[in-house]
């Protein structure tokens, strides 16, 4: 049965790696729903967080795949619920609409979203949750026009501890 | 203290010397004690023929005629000598005409360092003369790939390199050099790589997994050991012996796996997959207990998984832990360096015999005898079979010599028959089954064990993807025996278009040249052989022959090589005619 998981890899910050990565859902026809690269609680060390819908026999082994790559340090997978997990959504707006359409203050209001910018034109409302909170701002914004909307891929931390540093430590020390 | 993300150790040129990356090149070979190497000049590559030109003495450099030929040249050597293989090429065209070779590095697992040229740093992304991405087009078949922009970052480069090519599970790195880099002067010392921060070549051993599948073998009644390529790169080929001559249990090997045990031992049971042995197939959905040990549990060997081996307990011996429960679920996994698990389960194996159990795989082996191999090896139809020409080898050279095979029919013949006393006599296009593998391949063999008998055996369609390397062989006069089954088709498509598409032989009958000839070009003796009555003193002369020799054997055009698993079929539904 599929579902979502969250996989979660370090890794060197090297050049060719996004290539292998990818290369490996690729290669099983696996789609990346969404795919964030940054840097990791370590010093140079880099953070791939990597959602996808598989079944668990496959996201297994995708990881095994994942942590046979030279540079990858180590690499896990966890369900929603092993995860705290969100995404941020970005909303171009007109500005004009802020003072004729009063409904959209309370929108951003009840949503907990924020305005990061108002300029002459246009201004930019910024929500971030789960994916069902920000398509429900979408949703209520849609009526009014929305001149722009992005997405960002999920960013995510596990409950459970990814024991990076102490597996460095150990090379370092070896 | 400096966050370490590589170990590297002192060697005897860690004394810094001013020089250029095209040199540093040579050197770094030097230290990591390669002596020959294989490739193909270019203009991206110059300065490092050029400076391979002052160590001609220390460095030999065999030019092949095209870059594949240079990439299997270096597997062929790689896989006799045990060392590093390394093939060098120009970019564009040069680099990527190595592909096919690094695949098949790739999926065999063996050690290869590729070296390119590329268009100098300020030119990349231009698409500039000879520019291609050879990193992007190599990642999904390589262990590692790296593109070195600057002379410095050459020796670590190449350090790791040969540490990732020769380490845990092998396999083919790239290391894509720019000119500017070639050409650019720098402080070069050599240290070697020990170790990789983010990577583990073996995993560690857990003595409980040891103790479980002791514990499982020694209460098994019908137990089976596949083994693969892994024993023959782990060297634990003593273990092997150790191991299933105390349990008493019947073995087996893949195509890759041959010769890791001697064919004439007496647990030795035949090979599994496709073509493999009728008994092995057909006891792997018999035994209670299937232990593989350094396989992989390719399509090839399995068959429709969901009918293999499903009575069993698998235990899985294996460096890769991605390959475990990959295909099929085990019940233990013993992973680590099969040398070492081998020899941690060894004192806890009870001694055994299993003859009844041995007896069955000699009653079905009796029932392969008279339906197939009988007619294979000693026919009484008029042509020659494939089958009888290997039998005839086997007989000059005893089961000495080193047997680099094609892909296709002959391959199959080849590996079902060759007889074998030592290790690392069987080299092979497996995973990849790349036609044109074995001319190249067994010059690199030859050259890698030279006081070895090296014999091709080549189909007459693969002979011709890379003929052009008898010219190699010419140059370097590299004594390799080269025999090609000749049935005027492209046998082993020809057999599945007869068994699976009504005989409907769409493209598959060739009109071949004159093969005597054409080796006769290049100064090779050579000789053809179209009646049984002659084949005796040709292989007698093949043989005995001090210098290259071709010999061309017209069999049989439309002989089937049996027994045969269809694809999707199950082990059990093993045909034998």
């Amino acid at each position: 049965m599929n579902n979502t998981y969250t996989i979660s890899v370090y890794s060197e910050n090297n050049i060719g790696l996004l290539n292998r990565i990818s290369a490996i859902f690729l290669k099983r026809h696996i789609n990346i729903e969404s795919l964030t690269v940054s840097e990791s609680e370590i010093e140079n060390v880099s953070r791939f967080v990597i959602v996808a819908a598989m079944d668990e026999d496959q996201v297994r082994k995708i990881v095994g795949q994942l942590e046979k790559q030279i540079e990858v340090i180590k690499a896990y997978y966890h369900t929603d619920e092993e995860t705290i997990y969100q995404e941020t959504a970005l909303f171009k707006i007109k500005s004009s609409l802020l003072f004729d359409e009063r409904q959209i203050q309370n929108i951003i209001k009840q949503s907990n979203a924020n305005i990061v910018t108002v300029a002459r034109e246009f201004f930019v409302i910024e929500k971030t949750g789960r994916r069902h909170e920000t398509d429900a701002l979408y949703d209520e914004l849609v009526p009014f026009g929305i001149m722009q909307f992005v997405r960002s891929g999920r960013i995510a931390v596990s409950k459970t501890e990814m024991n990076i540093s102490a597996l460095l430590r150990e090379f370092q020390n070896a | 203290m400096e966050t370490l993300k590589e170990k590297l150790v002192e060697t005897e040129t860690s004394t810094t010397i001013r020089i250029s990356g095209a040199e540093a090149v040579i050197h770094c070979l030097l230290a990591e004690g390669v002596d020959l190497m294989y490739g193909y000049p270019g203009g991206a590559i110059m300065p490092v023929y050029d400076a391979l030109y002052k160590f001609q003495d220390k460095l030999h450099h065999v030019l092949t005629r095209h870059e594949q030929g240079a990439t299997h040249a270096a597997q062929g050597y790689a896989r006799v000598s045990g060392k590093v293989g390394v093939a060098m090429a120009t970019s564009g065209p040069g680099a990527t005409n190595l592909v096919t070779g690094i695949a098949d590095a790739q999926i065999d697992s063996t050690p290869m360092v590729c070296i390119t040229g590329q268009v100098a740093r300020h030119l990349l992304g231009t698409d500039a003369f000879q520019e291609t991405d050879i990193i992007g087009i190599s990642t999904p078949v390589t262990k590692w790939s790296y593109q070195v922009t600057k002379a410095a970052d050459i020796p670590v480069a190449l350090a790791k390199a040969f540490y990732i090519a020769r380490s845990g599970r092998p396999g083919p790195v790239l290391i894509d050099i720019t000119k500017n880099a070639q050409v650019e002067e720098f402080d070069f010392s050599y240290k070697k790589c020990t170790a990789i921060r983010s990577y583990k070549p073996k995993p560690e051993i857990n003595p409980t997994k040891i103790g479980e599948a002791a514990a499982i073998i020694n209460s098994a009644k019908k137990p089976f050991i596949v083994f693969g390529q892994g024993i023959i790169l782990g060297k634990a080929e003593a273990e092997l012996k150790a191991f299933i001559e105390k349990a008493g249990i019947p073995a087996a090997s893949t195509v890759l796996g041959l010769s890791a045990l001697e064919t004439d031992h007496p647990l030795y049971t035949g090979m599994v997959g496709m073509h493999g042995n009728y008994a092995p197939n057909l006891m792997t959905n018999e035994c209670d207990v299937l232990i593989a040990l350094g396989m992989r549990f390719d399509d090839r060997v399995t068959g429709d998984l969901s009918r293999y081996a499903k009575q069993a307990k698998v235990i899985h011996f294996e460096i890769d832990p991605a390959e475990v429960d990959k295909n099929v679920k085990t019940e233990i996994a013993v992973l680590g360096d099969v040398k070492e698990t081998l020899s941690g389960i060894l004192p806890l194996i009870d001694e055994k015999k299993h003859e009844t159990w041995h007896q069955e795989f000699k009653d079905k082996r009796a029932i392969e005898f008279d339906k197939v191999i009988k007619n294979d090896l000693f026919p009484e139809k008029q042509k020659l079979t494939m089958g009888e020409v290997i039998e005839k080898i086997n007989k000059r050279t005893g089961g000495d010599a080193i047997v680099v095979s094609d892909v296709g029919q002959h391959q199959m013949i080849a590996c079902r028959y060759a007889k074998f006393n030592q290790t690392k006599s069987n080299v092979t296009s497996g995973g990849l089954g790349t036609m044109g593998f074995a001319l190249p391949a067994a010059i690199g063999a030859k050259m890698g064990a030279p006081e070895r008998e090296v014999v091709a055996i080549i189909g007459d369609g693969g002979y011709q993807m890379t003929i052009q390397e008898l010219g190699t062989i010419f140059q370097t006069r590299v004594p390799v025996k080269i025999v090609v089954l000749n049935n005027d088709f492209l046998g082993m498509v020809r057999q599945w278009q007869q068994l699976f598409f009504d005989r409907r032989y769409a493209s598959t009958e060739l009109i071949n040249p004159d093969f005597v000839t054409i080796a006769k070009g290049y100064h090779i003796p050579a000789r053809r052989v179209t009646e049984r009555a002659d084949l005796d003193e040709a292989i007698d002369e093949l043989i005995a022959s001090e210098e290259a020799y071709f010999l061309e054997v017209c069999v049989e055009k439309e002989d089937n090589v049996f027994p045969m698993i269809p694809t999707g079929a199950s082990v059990t539904d093993c045909r034998l005619e």
